[in-house]
């Protein structure tokens, strides 16, 4: 399978990788896919309380490049977003920035799952 | 230095040797005749080199010339095995015994044949990816023809007890077929020794051209009876039909003789890297485990999940080596390989399965280059894997709900 460069760049210089304090009150954490499909993401913001701007993000990625890259980017573009606007990024758009072809669909949406997860386990506690 | 890419997947194909080469070329050129042309010197030149060719391949199994019936490769092979027998014996019986982890080739011929009102038996194989030769006597009932069970798995490297299965095949009375493609010219293969009746050959697979293969056919103790798959011209004894492929049969005898005088020497080697490989990786990374038993496998296999490591994330970070995984992402089906489902391989760790083929033209200096490249990358991708880093917390990975729902 070819890769665009975008997705290369992406799992070769992967963005915001780590890990977040799972229970700091200002931390969500999303936790998407299953090992035995071939794609885990964990996801995780770090939410500022009064302007809910996602002030950090953090992901770490079981699967395949196209999901790496997906998660690498979902992080980036969280970044600085408000949780409202962070839950408008769509699936489609992240498939257009990295080129992903039809079969890798799967990885896009398991990265706006991710991004969900961790908005809900945020305001969960909130 | 090493050249790069550096190729290490001679399960799938292997490079034709030079030597090959140099052999068919007088045959792609001004020696082009037709083998059946029996009127001319372009004719007789031609089948000349066809029959010495089939010596050689004959001579890599053990066996009589007059029993290689010369076909486009292994698939075919299998085909006009399967199929042959199942309708040449339909009086006798309709019902065939295979295994589950046997090459598509047989599986979906099988399951065509099963269409046609044949009754198959598809044996399970131990989590060693073994069959079980007490399942094999039970399978066995007086209307089974045929018995097709592979010698060597080309995932995993698994080498059945053909011996043993050929003599139980000949005591009931039942036809053997094995795909033997891995395995003749990788280790000892002989059809008389192994009480073998039927015997599919790949010339690509031991560094012979594309495109040509062999079925052995048994001539005596039993003689084995085909019906064609492919009708016409009545050539290779009647049982395949079509103008023979000579360049592609005399690259392929010359593969076989290679194979048959280096044996011993290139089975020592291959063995020897594949060790190396192992042991190092074995030696350098935590949670590795290796698909299918270590002692009955082929020379030049190794075939390990890398846990935590999704295996397509782990070939494209080591892109400049050529390997497979058993990965769902690399395949057409999305599906993982059904042989380390077969196997009992969890899901999860066979998304993590690379198969390095160590073959012919491999170098010491290749496989340092392929363990150093592995464990690196394993080791980045580990960083970035959020199993590995719940496995280091100490969370049973078993025991998460994993929401499998998309939203």
């Amino acid at each position: 399978m070819a890769y665009s460069d975008k997705v290369i760049d992406h799992y070769n210089n992967p963005r915001n990788v780590g890990a977040l304090p799972k229970e700091d009150p200002n931390v969500g954490t999303g936790l998407v896919g299953a090992p035995e499909c071939g794609d885990v993401m964990k996801l995780q913001i770090k939410v500022n309380a009064q302007t809910e701007v996602i002030e950090e993000a953090k992901f770490k990625t079981f699967g395949c490049g196209s999901a790496i890259a997906s998660s690498s980017l979902a992080t980036e573009w969280v970044k600085g977003k408000t949780l409202a606007e962070a839950l408008t990024i769509k699936n489609t758009d992240i498939v257009k920035e990295l080129s992903l072809p039809p079969v890798k669909i799967h990885c896009s949406v398991l990265a706006e799952d991710a991004i969900k997860a961790a908005i809900t386990d945020w305001k969960k506690k909130h | 230095m090493v050249n790069l890419p550096i190729y290490m997947d001679n399960h799938a194909t292997t490079p034709v040797d030079p030597r090959v080469l140099d052999a068919m070329m007088p045959f792609l050129t001004n020696k082009f005749g037709n083998a059946a042309s029996r009127n001319h010197k372009f004719g007789w030149d031609a089948e000349q080199a066809v029959e010495e060719a089939r010596k050689e391949i004959a001579a890599l199994i053990g066996a009589d010339a007059r029993e290689i019936v010369i076909t486009s490769g292994a698939t075919e092979s299998d085909n006009l095995a399967v199929k042959g027998v199942a309708w040449m014996y339909r009086e006798k019986g309709d019902h065939i015994i295979t295994a589950v982890t046997e090459h598509k080739a047989i599986l979906d011929t099988c399951k065509h044949l099963e269409k046609e009102g044949f009754r198959i038996t598809f044996l399970p194989v131990n989590d060693k990816g073994l069959v079980d030769l007490d399942d094999l006597k039970r399978a066995i009932t007086d209307k089974t023809t045929l018995i097709s069970i592979m010698t060597a798995n080309n995932e995993v490297g698994v080498i059945q007890d053909i011996k043993e299965i050929g003599r139980i095949a000949r005591e009931r009375g039942v036809l053997f077929h094995t795909d033997a493609v891995q395995a003749a010219g990788k280790i000892p293969f002989n059809v008389n020794e192994m009480n073998v009746d039927l015997a599919s050959l790949s010339a690509h697979k031991i560094y012979g051209p594309k495109g040509v293969g062999a079925l052995y056919v048994r001539r005596r103790n039993p003689r084995v009876l085909l019906t064609p798959i492919i009708d016409g011209g009545g050539h290779e004894r009647g049982m395949r039909s079509g103008t023979l492929n000579v360049p592609g049969i005399v690259g392929f005898g010359k593969a076989a003789q290679l194979s048959r005088e280096g044996l011993a020497k290139e089975t020592a080697e291959t063995f020897r890297l594949r060790e190396k490989l192992r042991n190092t990786l074995e030696g350098e990374l935590d949670e590795v485990y290796i698909n299918g038993d270590l002692q009955k496998r082929l020379p030049g296999n190794l075939n390990m999940s890398f846990a935590y490591v999704e295996g397509e994330s782990l070939l494209m970070g080591i892109n400049d080596i050529a390997v497979s995984s058993g990965s769902a992402c690399t395949s057409a089906s999305l599906e993982p390989s059904y042989v380390l489902k077969a196997l009992g391989v969890g899901e999860d760790l066979a998304h993590t399965s690379i198969r390095f083929g160590i073959g012919r033209f491999n170098t010491e200096e290749e496989v340092d280059y392929v363990s150093n490249r592995v464990i690196e990358t394993v080791r980045r991708l580990r960083e970035l894997s959020p199993l590995y880093e719940m496995a280091k917390e100490g969370i049973d990975l078993k025991s998460v709900h994993w929401a499998t729902e998309s939203s």
